[in-house]
């Protein structure tokens, strides 16, 4: 009875001091941020002039916009090309489609180390100096696996029938691709998108390499991480991560919920 | 209309970005910048000598493949009771706390290593401890950023496991710890399996932890090797090339060698990561 009531304090103790290990640096940040002393021990009071530094501060302004515009370009664009991709492989015969998903899967398997200087060689070779060009390109490239990956499984549970049936009915190919395939399989685009769109943000490796003099958010923090960073930046990034996080995880879990009631209706109505 | 169509733009995309670039590497591995072919890149790569006549890039390899062993080691150790009492919770319950543990993938990992060099200087402003720049640092800062990497494929794949297996074992009269091992373990290998190469090929190419938390102090990882060789002026395409090259084919042998413990790969990983 005993070991009953320690297991719970336990796994609370044990699960807790991990959550503090990884929440305590970038909360610690957060509130640094709205202290008013350049050394991180001291509290010197409350003050938003990091935030107000935060909006002047031109290199990081420009870093901002690097960061979020290639995001969004990029993952679109590998959005629309990826899925379209995805519907074509899929329809191929079975070892076109296996050649295929194996390459695309190098960007996924290989470090990002090794894609990163691959993709600068490239450039180098055809001589592309721009580095916002060169940027763009490498993201849109390291996307679209996710995204392939994200709309195949749909594919392949969506059933064939149902196009045919749109063509019986009077489509056009093109019409039954787009009132019903893409329909169908519309919960995987976004979710390869938004994975796109994630992974383009947070990412560093790549694109310090390809990146040349353009700097993005991450290669800001780590040119300047010696000097220090505005701690402003941590709630910058962190609150709309949570944010949006949260926002999925509670759909998903109210759809779960909804799914388990509905079950439970059919159970019992037999 | 074809629909195979659809995919050639994506296919002419695949060879320019992903299968090109891959030739290139080889390309300057051997080739260098002149065009004529030499093996002496990979021989520098390999066995470049530091002043004190040490065979300093072989070090690092053994170094990186040390540190990233030790790193995934910690990862499992406390990845998998982690995902394992995630698994065991209230459903409602598991998934906010899961959801706690997994949101720091998300979060830009220069932003979280650079709170934690701050938490490093902090504490070394107060007890007079040095953390920063030593080789523990890079170690716990490396926990620190992959540890969610193998807590959500072990949770995934525990928490989808069928309950009645487990049941089944103590029904059959097998104690708790036979049930783990018997049971629960085997059936956990492919969440294992990838968690392990989640964190393991990030934590052997790393770089910017090692140069953030361990500063010049601790010896160059192999990841800092090929940065540097790159990011120096002139760029050294050649050395550099090959030494990713020599990196590439270590990661992905082992990454092969994972793959025969796993017998049903999963090849689904844009979608298991939500």
């Amino acid at each position: 009875m005993v070991k009953r009531r320690i297991f719970p304090v336990l796994r609370g103790l044990f699960l807790g001091a991990m959550l503090l290990f990884l929440y305590a640096p970038i909360l610690m940040l957060i509130v640094y941020s709205f202290n008013d002393s350049k050394n991180l021990g001291t509290w010197q009071g409350f003050t938003l002039r990091w935030y107000a530094d935060l909006f002047l501060d031109r290199t990081i302004l420009r870093s901002l916009w690097v960061t979020v515009s290639i995001a969004g370009l990029s993952s679109v664009t590998a959005t629309v090309l990826g899925t379209a991709g995805a519907i074509g492989i899929h329809s191929m015969r079975k070892r076109a489609r296996g050649a295929i998903e194996g390459v695309s899967q190098l960007p996924m398997i290989n470090p990002d180390l090794v894609t990163g200087i691959s993709l600068m060689l490239l450039f180098v070779a055809v001589g592309l100096k721009d580095g916002y060009v060169r940027m763009l390109l490498a993201h849109i490239t390291f996307n679209l696996p996710y995204v392939i990956f994200s709309v195949m499984p749909r594919l392949r549970r969506s059933s064939n029938l149902l196009y045919e049936a749109a063509l019986d009915l009077g489509c056009t190919p093109a019409q039954a691709l787009w009132r019903v395939i893409i329909p169908d399989i519309w919960p995987g685009i976004l979710s390869g998108f938004i994975l796109a769109f994630t992974l383009s943000l947070d990412d560093f490796v790549i694109s310090l390499f390809v990146g040349k003099s353009v700097n993005n958010l991450s290669m800001y923090i780590f040119s300047s991480a010696k000097r220090g960073v505005n701690p402003a930046i941590s709630t910058l990034l962190f609150v709309p991560v949570v944010t949006l996080l949260l926002i999925v995880n509670l759909r998903a879990i109210r759809k779960e919920r909804e799914e388990e009631a509905q079950s439970r209706k059919v159970r019992r109505k037999r | 209309m074809k629909r195979r169509l659809f995919s050639y733009p994506y296919i002419v995309w695949m060879a320019i970005f992903i299968l090109a670039p891959m030739l290139f590497i080889v390309y300057y591995a051997f080739w260098g910048g002149d065009g004529s072919f030499s093996l002496s890149y990979l021989r520098d790569a390999l066995f470049a000598r530091d002043i004190e006549g040490n065979l300093a890039n072989l070090r690092s390899f053994g170094h990186s493949g040390i540190v990233a062993i030790e790193t995934t080691g910690i990862c499992l150790l406390l990845g998998y009771p982690i995902a394992y009492l995630l698994s065991r919770m209230k459903r409602s319950m598991a998934a906010f706390v899961s959801t706690l543990f997994v949101v720091p993938m998300w979060m830009n990992f220069l932003l979280r290593t650079y709170a934690l060099r701050s938490i490093f200087l902090s504490l070394e402003s107060a007890t007079g401890i040095q953390i920063l720049d030593t080789q523990a640092a890079v170690l716990i800062g490396m926990v620190y950023d992959f540890l969610p990497f193998m807590i959500l494929p072990l949770y995934t794949i525990l928490q989808k496991m069928d309950k009645s297996y487990m049941e089944a074992a103590q029904d059959l009269g097998a104690n708790p710890a036979q049930t783990f091992t018997k049971v629960v373990l085997p059936l956990s290998v492919p969440g294992i399996v990838s968690g392990i190469t989640m964190v393991f090929v990030p934590s052997v190419t790393a770089f910017a932890v090692s140069q953030l938390l361990g500063g010049r102090k601790t010896p160059p990882l192999i990841g800092d090797l090929i940065h540097r060789r790159f990011m120096s002026d002139p760029p050294m395409y050649g050395v550099g090339s090959a030494l990713s090259l020599i990196l590439m084919v270590f990661v992905l042998a082992s990454m092969v060698l994972m793959r025969v413990f796993d017998k049903d790969s999963p090849n689904e990983k844009g979608g298991k990561l939500w």
